[in-house]
């Protein structure tokens, strides 16, 4: 029995070392040592990667990611739990409605990036449209700036938000929200009593998934941005590239980490839920 | 006196069908009233349309003599009790207790509470939550939430179909006596005739959004206007157009002397029913007679009958519209 059980979740076990651990040794490995002259890296073990990161400038840097990616998980979930509880509640359109929402999916980020730099930029559709129409003169500076950069997080991660919060409310009982309202709650009141803590797996679900990858995103910062709009995602994706400096983007990416399962861990405990 | 409801002409139609048709009744405060009927005879949109879950197409919905046509579920100080019971899972039995007196802002809530826990008998189970509890006390539970709001009418919604059989004739026992005793008017919707025979002290047959016949329990059983309510009521044979009710039906080997209606038969069945036997038989012309005879009597398959009653236990009844 015990045989049948090891063999059963051998593949399981393979999957976790080679695709995590692994690669999270090697990044901690990376992290502790020096950088090549040319490129590459090797010994003496160190711990200057880290104490380099104590410079403010990159605690400034630290600190508007997780701003970003705050902004962008707020708005996602204002987006997006109007969108999920339309959904959930269209019968027999559900599934329609939730092949738009992943339909975006199906090309690639990095063209869908393009195309908001095609609509944003200042010859592009959007100001073409408003100075066509007379509303503005000179065209709006709507790319190249942390708006842009919001508004492609935002696009970017929505349907990460909208999936487990369509999954939480897919599942609540209508009756409960008639039952509520028969009890003398108001639509707000029934809201805010019934509906959210009932969604509330969802939207944490939701706001993890929108939140993490929020904070280590570096296309739509880079693109969007222009550069002018640094998070950690590009400071980190540099490392590994112009600079050439791997160790420091592993300590880095790291300490991105650790920050990340640490909030998660406190937001989890203080409820005394699982981590997701 | 003013009753405490009443359905003027009420109709309810969807894009497909028309669900509730031309429907009036008044309920008299304090009173037990059911709504009976077969799955989809339009009972249960009957019970949310006052409740306040759909709007009427026309009619009047009048409570306290009031139209409330067009106040939602939350302006009517009406209750319901879910068939599933609808008890908020992220609340305890407590939490569940005080939600509705929360949103009217009763001052003194706890005494309120309190005194809904004993009433349903679930002191020492305040703080489980809905989960934790059997079927027989998320049904207290349910009735408890509804009950301290002190509604005018309380509105259960087949509150016993999703227990089982020995568990439903308790809580059918304890409903009523949880009516007798609060006082307040039942509006109970339900399929079971003997739910709505015993419980009931107004009783409205519905069938396909109709309702067929409103009365006492005891006078539409005796006395149904339409063979739809004398079907539904209990089972009943048709012989040459009028209907007869089978224990009105004596059952004896030779023939009857007296004049009375009779039918000579051939026994196809005898079923044990315990405190009966249940007796199936054909007569020469094809017809099928359902009767029912003391449980000591012994009756073989392909024994000749007689089969007799009196005028007075005829049912004449118009056939039913198509």
């Amino acid at each position: 029995m015990n045989r049948v059980r090891a063999i059963a979740l051998t593949p399981g076990a393979a999957v976790i070392v080679v695709l995590f651990l692994i690669p999270l040794a090697i990044t901690c490995a990376y992290s502790a040592l020096t950088r090549g002259a040319y490129f590459g890296l090797g010994p003496p073990w160190t711990a200057d990667n880290y104490r380099r990161l104590a410079d403010p400038l990159y605690g400034m840097v630290f600190l508007r990611s997780f701003a970003l990616a705050a902004a962008s998980t707020a708005i996602c979930f204002l987006l997006g739990f109007p969108l999920a509880v339309f959904i959930a509640r269209s019968g027999r359109r559900k599934n329609l409605y939730l092949h738009l929402v992943i339909l975006p999916f199906w090309t690639s980020q990095l063209v869908r990036i393009y195309a908001w730099m095609f609509l944003l930029r200042e010859t592009g559709l959007a100001n073409g449209i408003l100075q066509a129409l007379g509303i503005i003169r000179a065209p709006l500076p709507l790319l190249y700036n942390d708006g842009a950069v919001l508004l492609g997080l935002v696009y970017a991660h929505l349907p990460f938000m909208v999936l487990p919060l369509y999954a939480a409310l897919e599942r609540l009982d209508p009756n409960l929200l008639e039952a509520s309202a028969d009890l003398g709650a108001r639509p707000w009141t029934t809201l805010s009593r019934v509906m959210l803590p009932l969604a509330a797996p969802g939207i944490r679900a939701g706001a993890v998934l929108v939140f993490v990858p929020c904070l280590g995103a570096f296309l739509v910062p880079d693109l969007l941005g222009g550069g002018k709009s640094i998070m950690i995602g590009t400071v980190i994706q540099n490392q590994f590239t112009t600079a050439r400096d791997w160790p420091f983007g592993a300590a880095m990416s790291l300490v991105v980490m650790v920050i990340v399962l640490v909030l998660l861990w406190v937001g989890a405990g203080r409820r005394g839920e699982d981590l997701l | 006196m003013q009753p405490v409801l009443e359905l003027r002409g009420v109709t309810k139609d969807y894009s497909a069908h028309r669900a509730v048709d031309d429907v009036s009744f008044t309920v008299q405060r304090g009173a037990f009233f059911s709504l009976l009927g077969p799955s989809g005879c339009g009972k249960t949109t009957t019970l949310r349309l006052i409740a306040g879950f759909e709007r009427a197409s026309s009619g009047e919905i009048l409570l306290n003599g009031r139209i409330i046509n067009d106040a939602p579920p939350y302006c009517r100080n009406v209750s319901t009790v879910f068939q599933n019971y609808a008890l908020f899972p992220h609340l305890t039995v407590r939490g569940n207790i005080e939600f509705g007196l929360r949103r009217k802002g009763v001052r003194d809530m706890a005494g309120r509470v309190n005194a809904a826990i004993d009433l349903v008998r679930l002191a020492g189970k305040e703080s489980r939550k809905p989960s934790e509890l059997s079927g027989g006390e998320k049904q207290r539970v349910a009735l408890a939430r509804s009950l301290v709001l002190s509604p005018d009418v309380l509105l259960l919604d087949e509150p016993l179909s999703a227990l089982d059989p020995n568990l439903r004739l308790e809580m059918r026992a304890e409903l009523k006596s949880l009516q007798q005793k609060v006082g307040i008017t039942f509006l109970f919707v339900t399929h079971d005739r003997e739910e709505a025979l015993s419980l009931s002290d107004q009783l409205a047959v519905m069938n396909r959004g109709r309702i067929e016949q409103v009365g006492a329990p005891r006078e539409l059983y005796l006395t149904p206007r339409t063979r739809f309510v004398a079907g539904f009521l209990g089972s009943i044979n048709w012989i040459d157009g009028v209907g007869v009710r089978p224990e009105a039906i004596r059952l004896t080997r030779t023939a009857p002397q007296n004049d009375v209606r009779r039918r000579r038969a051939r026994v196809e069945s005898a079923v044990f029913l315990g405190n009966r036997l249940q007796v199936r038989s054909r007569t020469g012309a094809g017809e099928l007679i359902v009767a029912e005879a003391s449980h000591s009597e012994e009756l073989r398959p392909g024994e000749t009958v007689h089969l007799w009653w009196t005028a007075a236990d005829e049912l004449v009844l118009p056939p039913e519209p198509q």
